[in-house]
């Protein structure tokens, strides 16, 4: 087989299973885990394989693996067909690689965490997350968790995410990037609203479709645009340079933009949809509402990494106009401080990631904004094993306490409030080491985790561009995320236990323990795929990741001569955030006794409060009372409806003034009287005797003789 | 064989009439033979334009499978039929729609001799439209589909059905008043009403020499509107639609499917079959004003359809929101006839019509089959059944999705195929319509929402009134539409293909 045809092969078995699943299997909780695994496994297989071809091709950026067939006919000749395919560059590769493991890692986790193997709960509700069943072993009754009674549906779902994640990798075109895009989005809204009679998880699903589908239409613009600019969507015929040189060139005619700054801002605005960015973040948070293998899913391997992506992928055109990578570079950076801030206020242990990863999507997108192109892939790639790693682990820590919260029976104690846990380290140390290096790598703790050392690319790069704005604002999110990170790790596993429940949580099955330690062993190594080349002035190999991925670009972009401000920069605001966190919180035991419950930010700065009031409400009321009631059967139905007594009142008109006075009184009425008053008259003709008749008959006679002997003789 | 092959358009025209006919000779109270009668009666239409499908040859300009007797010589009428691409596709679906339909039908216990007549009397008259090419016959068939129609809603319609179907046929006809002095214009003018020669000599006219005592322009532009109106209002373009949501909503199920499926087709099928080969100038002049109408149906229908409380009306004005793309896509193309943007916009338009047949009718449908069990459409009465109908939530779901225009399915290519045709053309429309794309997400998520998603109402859950899954017919009717959604979304060469081809030799 081809590697060729291997790209093409590699998003059918998740979609194959999810077909499987819906059709036959969704009965049997075995064969339908068993084929979601064994399909995201092929998938791996099939992605490592390219990996590994891709890595033996010199100049992989100007030959890229591709191969595409015509799809759409449209226009007069075969040359005009839309065609779509598979491509596999630099970029593709290194991002197909973290995609197949996290997705797999997921796959294999869920099954412990959806509780396989244990019995069906005693009142759980499909819809509703599962409640616990009560066994008997040994003479006495205790409670354990219950299978997920919609197990074999959600790895479907899983399965058809993957897919979509797999489309939008590989696709050589924007066209299949948009399908797998959305097709994410409608995985996402499915799975979010997975436990669809929580009312909750009801609405983040629909507010997961909405707020990100806001970007989505205005990606599409961007994407028909662009489709009518250069006449085609196929990324390597855009990224020549005379249509290149042409999108610049021309102006688009709205506000000064060059076609390509404007298709960049629309395309942008997709991913600032997608990947959370402010203003349309709050989504998000919300997501957590979702099982947590979604939550990692969604944050980590598949959805938010789209958005980045995406502009990743476009970067050659976005990177055309200067404001729209100032635009780009402003949102990004913006919404790494702006969701910290956010994130040293939660209590959930979900929601501090949820911002976080908000928060670091936001250091990519700035980086992506500054140029730093390769920096940005780099802490795309770091982030997604780290993230997806700390949720998977915060999933473990919630289902050790679920385990606690069902030794006790109280059903009252958050499993998710890290202010209920406490000393988990003991209980669970699997997971605790694990998350450590989770959340030291997203802090970025020097050398040896791989957050360093993207982010670390991210500074430098800045720096050496003078992008001193950016830089100061990474800097100080940083610094925020190192702090809230260590709040997290300090409160949920160091110290005592804070509840019976956290007294009595347990480390989780193997299925899910596994994936942490994988996940954590790249959450260290792959950093070192990226140490600069003079890192410290030492004699290092060249920068493997910076060769590799730079040969995407059409130019290569250059080495950033070593600098110790960043990595001293560097290194304060990690070690400095970490000690800072474990210096405050080491002590604090209950939310009085945090400082930072600042309400402002507890409540994310009253955004959802505040779109709510001006866009959703307002939304509805315009169309329920403007659009309906006004235009629809007010005005349009009100005139139509006029209509009726108008011809009514024309008729009526008709019949008083003209049908009954004319016709009828003075035609109709008229003639009949006329004829009565005739026939009464002449009633004294009709004497009855025959004499009378004759000598009137006679007088006739004569009469029109008469006359006609005047008429026609004279 | 022979018959059959020069016959063909006949006999897929007049097969259902024939089976009505003979269905009236079937005794009263046998339902079931009538309905099984009926279904396969209307399935061989349905093989008949299958045939044709895999006949027809999209490289060959003009129309095919022609057919033309004497009908009425003294005016210069002839009974001409005859398909290309476009009609082609149309007769195809409804061709397929029709024993869907009647299908979905077999609950129906009241009169169901009558009822099945009514539906292929409906079809006949549906397939006349497309397939005839004298205007004169175009006329007949436009008016007598609508005789069925107001009765199957006037008879078998739900509680506000008078107000309804009088409205529905009051509006149609008043629309269809200038269509029949603009054809009898023509008629006088070129004492023929045959189509393919009116395409000709009515754009030959020398635009110096006075027709009727008035220019040519102004006779074209009056024409123009009278054509235009009819079929504005049969799409139906905003601010006509008042009549789609009463009509639909008291409309049986079946009568649903079929109006939103094929019916409203009818009035888009008139835009690029009538109007902008007879009138291009006059189109290109007023496309402005069809696209603000268009844009307005697609806003102002998709909000609309979120304001609704009832599940059917929802769905009745979404159908709104979707033939404002088709419109907005015919605008786009008559503004700059010939250009490659304007042929992808009416690939795009044509597509949608054939795209939103399948969901549309697949979204009433699903309505009704809820509507059947519980006798509610009122959303605020449902809530969290996806558990009792895991099946029927699916079924709901996907068909939602199609209708959303999800990536993967139908919907997607055409809308997709509008918007990147109409960008250039009418690009503040095309900018303003996502709105209406936007909330179109918003009123389907709204509408699975209610239905299926949060806490489960208690009351469907027990006793007499426990919802019960969707049946074995009912999936019947929904797998090949089903189908199709999916197949045109992943691969839509094979419909685009012929759709393209006639575009492009037509336009």
């Amino acid at each position: 087989m081809t590697t060729e045809t291997l790209m093409w092969l590699i998003p059918l078995p998740p979609v194959l299973t999810f077909a499987l699943i819906v059709l036959f299997t969704n009965r049997s909780k075995t064969l339908s885990h068993t084929l979601a695994v064994g399909a995201a496994f092929l998938s791996l297989l099939g992605s490592m394989i390219v990996f590994v071809s891709a890595l033996g091709v010199e100049h992989l950026g100007e030959h890229p693996f591709e191969s595409s067939v015509n799809w759409l006919p449209l226009g007069e000749s075969v040359e005009t067909y839309f065609k779509i395919g598979v491509l596999v560059d630099p970029t593709t590769a290194v991002v197909l690689f973290f995609v197949a493991i996290t997705i797999f890692m997921i796959f294999l986790y869920s099954v412990g965490y959806h509780n396989f193997g244990q019995p069906e709960g005693d009142h759980d509700h499909k819809g509703l997350p599962p409640h616990g069943a009560t066994v008997e072993e040994h003479g006495h009754k205790h409670a354990v968790p219950s299978v997920e009674p919609m197990y074999s549906r959600f790895f479907a779902f899983l399965g058809l995410f993957a897919f979509g994640m797999y489309v939008l990798v590989l696709s050589d075109n924007l066209l299949t990037f948009f399908v797998g895009w959305e097709i994410m989005g409608l995985c996402s809204y499915l799975l979010i609203g997975f436990w669809y009679a929580k009312p909750s998880a009801r609405d983040a699903a629909v507010k997961a479709f909405m707020t990100t589908r806001i970007g989505d239409v205005f990606m599409l613009l961007g994407i028909a645009y662009l489709y009518y600019a250069t006449g085609t969507l196929t990324f390597r015929e855009i990224f020549t340079e005379e249509v290149l040189h042409t999108l610049a060139t021309v102006p688009s005619g709205f506000l000064g933009f060059s076609a390509a700054g404007l298709i960049g801002l629309l395309l942008f605005i997709g991913t600032v949809g997608k990947s959370a960015q402010f203003p349309l973040h709050v989504w998000l948070p919300d997501a957590m509402e979702g099982p947590t293998p979604v939550s990692a899913m969604i944050h980590a391997a598949t959805m938010v990494s789209a958005g980045v992506y995406a502009v990743v992928r476009m970067f050659p055109l976005i990177s055309l106009d200067a404001r729209t990578m100032t635009i780009v570079a402003f949102i990004g950076a913006f919404t790494a401080i702006f969701a910290a801030t956010i994130a040293v206020a939660q209590n959930d242990i979900k929601r501090v990631l949820a911002y976080s990863t908000i928060s670091q999507l936001g250091f990519m997108i700035a980086a992506l904004g500054i140029g730093a192109y390769v920096a940005a892939v780099f802490h795309l790639i770091t982030h997604a094993f780290f993230k997806a790693l700390l949720f998977l682990g915060s999933g473990s820590v919630i289902h050790g306490m679920e385990h606690g919260v069902l030794h006790t029976g109280n059903h009252h104690v958050d499993p998710q409030d890290m202010f209920n846990m406490g000393g988990l380290r003991r209980k669970m140390p699997i997971t605790f080491w694990t998350f450590l290096i989770g959340g030291f790598a997203l802090a970025g703790f020097p050398l040896i985790t791989a957050g360093f050392w993207s982010k670390d690319e991210i500074f430098a790069d800045a720096f050496a561009n003078g992008h001193w704005a950016v830089f100061i604002t990474l800097a100080l999110a940083a610094f925020m995320t190192a702090f809230y990170t260590m709040r997290q790790i300090t409160l949920t596993f160091l110290g005592e236990p804070r509840t019976q429940e956290a007294e009595h949580a347990q480390e989780t099955p193997w299925t899910m323990t596994t994936p942490l330690i994988i996940l954590s062993i790249f959450a260290i190594a792959y950093g070192w795929v990226g140490i600069p080349e003079d890192f410290m002035g030492l004699p290092l190999q060249p920068n493997w990741l910076h060769e590799f991925v730079g040969g995407t670009l059409a130019e290569h972009p250059e080495t950033i001569a070593f600098s110790w401000i960043p990595l001293l920069t560097s290194l304060v605001v990690a070690l400095g955030g970490l000690y800072l966190g474990w210096m405050t919180y080491r002590s604090v035991s209950s939310p009085a006794e945090d400082r930072f419950q600042i309400p402002l930010l507890k409540n994310k700065y009253y955004f959802d409060e505040f779109y709510d009031r001006a866009f959703v409400k307002p939304a509805y009321w315009f169309a329920e009372n403007v659009v309906y009631r006004f235009l629809d059967q007010g005005v349009i139905d009100g005139i139509l409806h006029s209509f009726g007594p108008a011809t009514d009142r024309l008729g009526s008109i008709i019949r008083n003034n003209f049908d009954l006075p004319v016709i009828n009184r003075f035609f109709g009425d008229g003639s009949a009287e006329v004829t009565y008053r005739a026939g009464d008259k002449l009633r004294a003709v009709q004497t009855g005797r025959i004499q009378q008749y004759l000598m009137l008959a006679l007088v006739v006679f004569i009469a029109i003789g008469a006359v006609l002997y005047f008429f026609l003789m004279a | 064989m022979n018959f059959i092959d020069a016959q063909l358009l006949s006999l897929i025209l007049f097969v259902p009439a024939i089976a009505a006919v003979i269905i009236l000779f079937f005794p009263d109270g046998e339902n079931k033979l009538i309905r099984w009668f009926a279904f396969g009666a209307s399935l061989i239409p349905f093989v008949l334009s299958l045939v044709a499908w895999f006949r027809f040859d999209a490289n060959q300009p003009g129309f095919q499978f022609e057919e033309s007797y004497v009908w009425y010589e003294a005016i210069g009428s002839s009974f001409h039929l005859g398909v290309d691409g476009l009609s082609l596709t149309m007769v195809l679906l409804t061709t397929l729609l029709t024993p869907l339909a009647i299908l979905a039908s077999f609950t129906i216990t009241d009169r169901v001799k009558w009822y099945m007549m009514l539906f292929l009397f409906l079809e006949t008259g549906m397939l006349g439209v497309f397939m005839a090419l004298d205007l004169l016959i175009f006329f007949v068939f436009w008016e007598v589909g609508l005789v069925p129609m107001y009765f199957l809603i006037n008879q078998w319609g739900s509680a506000n059905r008078n107000y309804a179907s009088l409205k529905f046929l009051i509006y149609t006809m008043g629309g269809s008043l200038g269509l029949l002095l603009a054809i009898q214009l023509l008629g006088v003018l070129f004492q023929t009403f045959d189509l393919v020669t009116l395409y000709e000599r009515w754009n030959s006219i020398d635009p110096a020499t006075p027709l009727l005592g008035m220019s040519v322009s102004t006779v074209k532009t009056v024409a123009f509107w009278a054509f235009a109106i009819a079929f504005a209002i049969k799409v139906p373009i905003w601010p006509f639609h008042t009549w789609l949501p009463d009509a639909h909503t008291e409309a049986p199920t079946a009568g649903s499917m079929l109006l939103a499926g094929v019916l409203l087709k009818l009035g888009a099928y008139g835009f690029l079959r009538l109007i902008l080969p007879l009138y291009p100038d006059e189109a290109r002049i007023f496309a402005g004003v069809l696209a603000l109408l268009a844009t307005a149906a697609i806003v102002f229908g998709a909000f609309a359809s979120y304001a609704q409380t009832d599940f059917k009306r929802l769905v009745a004005y979404s159908s709104v929101n979707h033939m404002g793309f088709v419109v907005l896509g015919i605008a786009a193309a008559a503004l700059a006839a010939g250009t490659n943007d304007a042929n992808i916009a009416l690939n795009g338009a044509i597509l949608q019509m054939f795209n939103h047949g399948l969901s549309a009718a697949g979204m009433f449908f699903l309505v009704g089959v809820i509507y059947e069990r519980t006798h509610t459409r009122d959303l605020e009465k449902f809530g969290g059944l996806f558990p009792l109908v895991p099946v029927y939530g699916g079924i709901l779901i996907f068909t939602s999705m199609a209708s959303l225009g999800l990536p993967g399915l139908n919907g997607f290519i055409s809308e997709f195929l509008v918007v990147r045709g109409s960008w250039p053309i009418l690009t503040v429309y095309t900018v303003i319509s996502m709105l209406g794309l936007l909330f179109t997400g918003a009123y389907i998520l709204k509408g699975i929402k209610k239905v299926l998603h949060g806490p489960l109402n208690e009351h469907w859950a027990h006793g007499e009134h426990r919802l019960t899954e969707i049946n074995a017919r009912e999936v019947l009717v929904m797998v090949p539409l089903m189908a199709l959604i999916l197949w045109i979304g992943i691969w839509p060469a094979w419909i685009l293909d012929v759709i393209n081809k006639a575009v492009v030799t037509l336009f």
